[in-house]
């Protein structure tokens, strides 16, 4: 098609909420006074003038279909006011005005398979990526993963009866986009990347795949008469960030590619500092369809969790109360020296001090 | 006609459990869909998925698709398994920028779900992690067919590659009583404000704006953008004493010992003996737990603003990071106020896209050059709040202290003069 054919792209970028919101929340915008959390899956919330809003928050498979899409609508038109909200986890919140209309809502929600839950003190959705599905560079698969676990883990999203919130993430590849969770069950590669010498000098640009590697352990080298790469498998950490730039650096292996879990991160400022997850178990089998080992560690994580935290405590302050002798004892995991931090800044994770609980 | 659909074991026992099921959603768009284009183009998804789980192996590789006059938004997607897969061997996913803070109306969420059943696949998620509505599945004409439908009606496509990406912020002012900013504002003000830094990638890397309205940072900004903006106030918090004495009452003073004294993380609160609550403002870090145990009783002041933080990421390539505080406190009130912090985030990516190696996040730019280095680049004085503590080690030249020490003085005279 000849350029002129074209359509120039009207460059309006992100769209103005304001005609999507809730009338109720545009009026009572920055007004909002407390809230309350009358039973799982449901918040209300009231104004400083008088008005109310009661939320209803179910979880999807997120993965949706435009018939899954326009039952969410044919929902919301019946029960609700036609308007929706999206939280970060994936999850879709309806919003009503009267105390009435809640248990309608959640009832045709329910009826229609969806699971009312998430809010406060429950395992919230699992944040979850791409996978086998779509991403060109994954170990496993993501949606199937987390149906597996939230498939088991279905009665703690609709009752809130965690110490506090649990959000757990997914990754299928070492990038980690599902990014930092109190529970994370991420893809952990266990050997080099196997190279497709015939394919490099075709599709790489081999400066950048040498630049991308963290540990400088690939140089450009002659095989078969041909420019390709080459690894130094004693300094590779096999991370397979060379993969993206370089197909050819063949990461993702059926055996190898195994599932490790880490434990700690939470986002938020309250009672203490953000915190960055830390790895507990590792060597866990990539195993579809179900993945039930990896689904049975992160279901002791939050039985130990749940009779041992106080109120309020994060999995990382709760870990932190007990220590970590204690809480690989309560999960029943091993402890190795792969779990003692090697990267930089590492020193800082180590005990320089008498703190010793016995 | 019929198709002839693929044999799919494993996945079938996806269908199983009580929490929805994406395969069921996807066989329906194979079984039940009027179109025979969505119902090949599933069926081969799925052959293709089976083959991923038989084989525990990803199909899917890159390319180069946009539409036209944008270099970015598109995620190619070719099969390396097209032959035994030809309906769904290619398979683009469109990202498209959702409105601020994720609300739809179901008339626009069914106007979407019109356009991209008759260009797509008929999969969507509401929203990938990067934030974008996530329209998964089209040929490379589809596209720019769906793209040209939709953009039409007012939604515009997001970043993919080395480029500004598609922000996100909380519900904040619409729903929630923590939020101390207008977070769609600086989420609309900051991402549009460098749309053609979104849709024609060439920094160095990718760039990430998101928005929280408190520090209880339901955006994960502080970890996972490289621009975070987060509400906060400076006065004291609002108490309504009477309502602290109603939750001592129906929960006990253990209760709100333990939960809410004891656990506040620089001992700012103490319980008087008649049951309120004295708060030492000047102590407390704005960690939100006390006003998420007692959303009735405490409230944030009401002089509002917004700390600013640098350079969040995660693993690739040092490490993950979280963001450093650049601005403790800016207040945003008029349209000035918006403006300036959007020219600050100019001068920021300005000054990365030219000190920035390739693949290098603004956080990894500033650990390898320094932090006192980029705030000399960017024109922004040094301040306590960006640090956990001063500098341990003695190994540094310090001739210009005198200097330094005269132009603190300085500043601080010159603050209080501005009052
Ligand atoms: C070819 C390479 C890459 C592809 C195809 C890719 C693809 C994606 C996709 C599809 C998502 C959204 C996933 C979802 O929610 O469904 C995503 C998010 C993300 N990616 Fe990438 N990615 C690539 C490289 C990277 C690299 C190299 C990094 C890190 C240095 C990275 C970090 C992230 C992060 C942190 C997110 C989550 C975003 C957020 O929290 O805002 N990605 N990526
Ligand atoms: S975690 Fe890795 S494999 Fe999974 S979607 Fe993100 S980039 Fe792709
Ligand atoms: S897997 Fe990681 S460490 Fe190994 S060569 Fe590739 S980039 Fe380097
Ligand atoms: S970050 Fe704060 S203001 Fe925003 S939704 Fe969360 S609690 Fe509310
Ligand atoms: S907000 Fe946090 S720091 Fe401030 S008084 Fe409450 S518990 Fe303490």
């Amino acid at each position: 098609m000849a350029a002129k054919d074209m359509r120039e792209p009207i460059e309006s970028g992100c769209p103005d909420p304001w005609q999507y919101m809730h009338p109720s929340m545009r009026k009572n915008f920055g007004q909002w006074k407390y809230h309350e959390h009358p039973r799982p899956g449901v918040l209300r919330h009231v104004a400083y003038s008088g008005d109310e809003i009661w939320t209803v928050k179910a979880g999807t498979q997120r993965i949706l279909d435009v018939f899954s899409l326009r039952k969410l609508c044919d929902i919301g038109d019946e029960f609700a006011d036609g308007f929706v909200h999206f939280t970060l986890r994936s999850n879709i919140e309806y919003m009503v005005t009267e105390e009435a209309r809640v248990q309608p809502l959640i009832d045709a929600l329910e009826q229609a398979g969806f699971v009312v839950g998430g809010t406060q003190n429950t395992v919230a959705m699992i944040s979850h990526t791409q996978g086998w599905l779509h991403c060109d560079i994954p170990g496993t698969d993501a949606s199937g993963v987390v149906k597996s676990m939230m498939d088991e883990l279905i009665d703690e999203f609709r009752n809130a009866t965690m110490p506090n919130r649990v959000h757990i993430t997914t990754s299928c590849c070492q990038i980690n986009c599902g990014g930092q969770g109190d529970i994370a069950i991420n893809i952990q590669h266990t050997k080099p990347p196997k190279i497709n010498h015939d394919l490099v000098a075709n599709v790489c640009e081999r400066p950048s795949v040498v630049a991308r590697c963290p540990v400088a352990a690939i140089r450009p080298a002659m095989v078969n008469g041909k420019p390709s790469l080459e690894v130094d498998e004693r300094k590779c950490i096999c991370c397979g960030a060379c993969y993206p730039p370089c197909p050819p650096m063949q990461i993702n292996d059926a055996e190898h590619s195994k599932l490790a879990i880490w434990v700690g991160g939470n986002h938020s400022n309250a009672r203490g500092k953000p915190t960055f997850q830390k790895l507990v178990a590792a060597g866990i089998p990539n195993n579809p369809p179900r993945w039930p080992e990896a689904t049975a560690i992160v279901k002791r994580i939050l039985k130990a969790y749940k009779e041992g935290a106080r109120d309020w405590e994060r999995v990382n302050e709760w870990i932190e109360r007990i220590g970590w002798p204690r809480f690989f004892e309560e999960v029943d995991l091993p402890f190795t020296k792969y779990h003692i931090d090697t990267w930089r800044g590492s020193r800082s994770s180590f005990n320089a001090s008498t703190y010793i609980r016995f | 006609m019929a198709i002839e659909k693929h044999h799919t074991p494993m996945l079938d026992q996806l269908e199983s459990g009580p929490w929805p099921s994406f395969i069921s959603g996807i066989k329906r768009l194979r079984d039940e869909h009027p179109e025979a284009r969505i119902n090949e183009m599933t069926n081969d998804l799925l052959g293709q998925l089976e083959h991923s789980y038989e084989t525990r192996k990803g199909y899917w590789k890159g390319g180069t698709v946009s539409v036209f006059g944008y270099g970015g938004g598109i995620i190619p997607r070719f099969s390396e398994v097209g032959g035994a897969f030809p309906k769904s061997k290619e398979f683009h996913t469109l990202r498209v920028q959702p409105p601020a803070g994720n609300h739809y109306s179901t008339k626009m969420l069914r106007q979407l779900a019109d356009s991209w059943e008759k260009h797509g696949s008929g999969l969507v998620t509401f929203h990938g992690q990067t934030g974008n509505i996530m329209f998964i599945g089209a040929d490379t004409p589809a596209t720019q067919h769906f793209f040209d439908e939709v953009n039409e009606y007012g939604w515009d496509l997001g970043g993919a590659g080395p480029c500004v990406r598609t922000a996100m912020s909380c519900v904040g002012s619409a729903r929630c009583e923590m939020s101390c900013t207008n977070e769609l504002k600086s989420h609309r003000m900051l991402v549009n404000n460098f749309v053609d830094d979104v849709h024609r990638p060439a920094l160095p890397y990718k760039f990430k704006f998101k928005v929280s309205g408190c520090p209880n940072d339901c955006q994960n900004a502080i970890e996972r953008s490289d621009f975070a903006v987060i509400g906060t106030w400076r006065d004291d918090m609002k108490v309504d004493q009477d309502e602290v004495k109603k939750y001592v009452k129906t929960k006990g003073r253990q209760y709100i010992i333990d939960n809410v004294i004891t656990r506040c993380p620089t001992n700012a609160l103490s319980l008087n003996d008649d049951d309120s609550f004295t708060i030492n403002n000047r102590d407390c870090v704005r960690c939100m737990h006390c006003l998420n145990v007692m959303p009735k009783a405490l409230h944030p002041g009401d002089d509002k603003g917004v700390t600013i933080l640098i350079g969040g990421k995660r693993t690739l390539k040092i490490g993950d990071l979280m963001g450093t505080v650049l601005v403790p406190f800016k207040k945003l009130e008029t349209e000035e106020d918006y403006e300036s912090m959007v020219e600050l985030a100019e001068t920021i990516i300005d000054f990365w896209a030219e000190n920035g190696l390739e693949h290098e996040r603004c956080g990894e730019m500033i650990e390898r050059i320094g932090l006192a280095n980029f705030l000399d680049g960017i024109g922004i004085e040094a301040d306590p709040n960006m640090l956990a503590h001063p500098r341990q080690s003695s190994y540094i030249r310090l001739d210009g202290w005198d200097e330094a020490a005269e132009e603190w003085f300085e500043r601080q005279a010159e603050q209080r003069a501005a009052g």
